[in-house]
């Protein structure tokens, strides 16, 4: 018997004293080779800025591989892997990190690149489940497992859109072309 | 398809999957009592997310990131802080009742008036120049941790008439995998104030919203110096067999 698991509850509006790190944003450091910048606003029902949220991201290496004893192919790869961004004023956050490559997927298929998304805020009593997935990824996405089980017309809210220095994606908790959310 | 695309990511074994917490365990995200939902809540129904490799790992961050005095919240300024002084210890558990090691634990809260170093936080109580109100620590090879602090107070809020946040402390905890992340906050037993806090509330389970109270812990208490508190977390856990290939 399986003890009672312990609920979530919101982080509340004061979380950054807490959950912010001043390296939070930066999956690799400025400057590395290959390093993009993921920015995107989150937004309510009414499509105003939600100023206290906080992304956080997990995500594989450019080989597709994760820092992790339960990865099965080996050796950890020294990557981080995790990203941590609180909102500003107008709901923006941005994150440098890499491109991940594509991961092996369940019953032997490839997952695209992506990258796996949580979002929490005040008003928020469980984190929201997202994923990033990138525009310029096109047959990869059509093939990808996770992707294909979003209804169609809700898919493109998973794709990042290329950018000057990476790509936008923005979150919108609800309402018109509300983010596709999962459950985990 | 003309386009290259990239190879095939070689193939490994199906992966256990991580339980998924029985119905009522967490809130649901509209929760119209707690009134900040009502617009931050999705609408469209979430898409059930198998668990890939990618959400049976996680950041297994801490080591490096842990102060000498992260754990204790007391001894981060020159003075003391005002307050009743309390440990709070427990262990970070998996479904199954596995400690889990080596864990990154973060907490945050307000100060003993009811008052987070915030500028958000307009509650005409005073700040304490020796409280920060954050602490963080990693579990230990039995899923331990132990931070000392001071007990928070109640505070005001703006969701109904004549509303008070139940004492809590935030707990941020990762786990080992992103499935097992959870935020949540733990109260303290004697809480007068559950009946009309709408963020406890939400949890529909009573045995789960129970599960957030800590235990008062005359054992862990030292004599003449701090009271203590006992709270266990406990994450989920992972099913012992890969799913089904008719699941995928």
């Amino acid at each position: 018997m399986p003890l009672q698991v312990t609920p979530s509850q919101t982080v509340g509006p004061y979380f950054a004293i807490g959950m912010t790190w001043e390296d939070g944003p930066y999956v690799v450091p400025e400057g590395t080779d290959g390093a993009i910048r993921i920015r995107g606003r989150v937004t309510d029902g009414e499509g105003r800025p939600v100023p206290d949220a906080v992304i956080e991201t997990w995500q594989a290496d450019a080989d597709g591989r994760f820092d992790h004893p339960d990865d099965p192919r080996g050796p950890a790869s020294g990557f981080r892997g995790f990203g941590r961004c609180g909102t500003d004023g107008d709901g923006g956050y941005a994150i440098l990190t890499v491109k991940p490559g594509p991961v092996p997927g369940p019953g032997g298929t490839t997952q695209a690149p992506h990258i796996d998304v949580s979002v929490f805020a005040r008003g928020l009593l469980n984190r929201c489940v997202t994923r990033i997935y990138f525009a310029d990824e096109a047959d990869a996405n059509a093939a990808d497992p996770v992707l294909s089980s979003v209804p169609e017309a809700r898919r493109g809210t998973l794709v990042a859109e290329p950018t000057d220095d990476g790509y936008r994606f923005d979150v919108r908790l609800q309402g018109e072309r509300e983010t596709a959310f999962f459950a985990i | 398809m003309t386009d290259p695309t990239p190879g095939p990511a070689p193939a490994i074994p199906d992966l256990a999957q991580y339980r998924r917490a029985p119905e009522g365990t967490h809130p649901p995200l509209l929760s119209p009592g707690y009134a900040s939902t009502v617009l931050r809540a999705p609408k469209d129904p979430l898409i059930r997310m198998p668990h890939t490799l990618t959400e049976v790992t996680g950041p297994l961050l801490g080591e490096g990131r842990i102060g000498e005095l992260d754990h204790d919240l007391t001894r981060q300024h020159d003075g003391e802080p005002l307050g009743e002084r309390i440990i709070v210890h427990g262990r970070v558990l998996d479904g199954d009742g596995r400690p889990i090691r080596r864990t990154l634990v973060e907490v945050w809260q307000a100060n003993s008036a009811g008052r987070y170093l915030h500028e958000g936080d307009q509650h005409p109580a005073p700040l304490d120049p020796n409280f920060t109100g954050v602490g963080r620590c990693v579990t230990d090879d039995d899923g331990r941790y132990r931070f000392i602090t001071i007990k928070p107070g109640a505070y005001p809020w703006r969701n109904h008439p004549n509303a008070w946040r139940a004492a809590h402390i935030h707990f941020s905890l990762f786990g080992r995998a992103f499935t097992q992340r959870l935020v949540t906050q733990m109260y303290f037993p004697n809480e007068h104030l559950f009946f009309q806090d709408p963020i406890y509330n939400a949890v529909p389970d009573e045995r789960a919203r129970q599960a957030m109270i800590s235990r008062f812990d005359l054992d862990e208490t030292v004599p003449e110096w701090a009271l203590a508190y006992e709270w266990d977390v406990v994450l989920t856990g992972r099913d012992a067999t890969p799913l089904d290939a008719d699941e995928h």
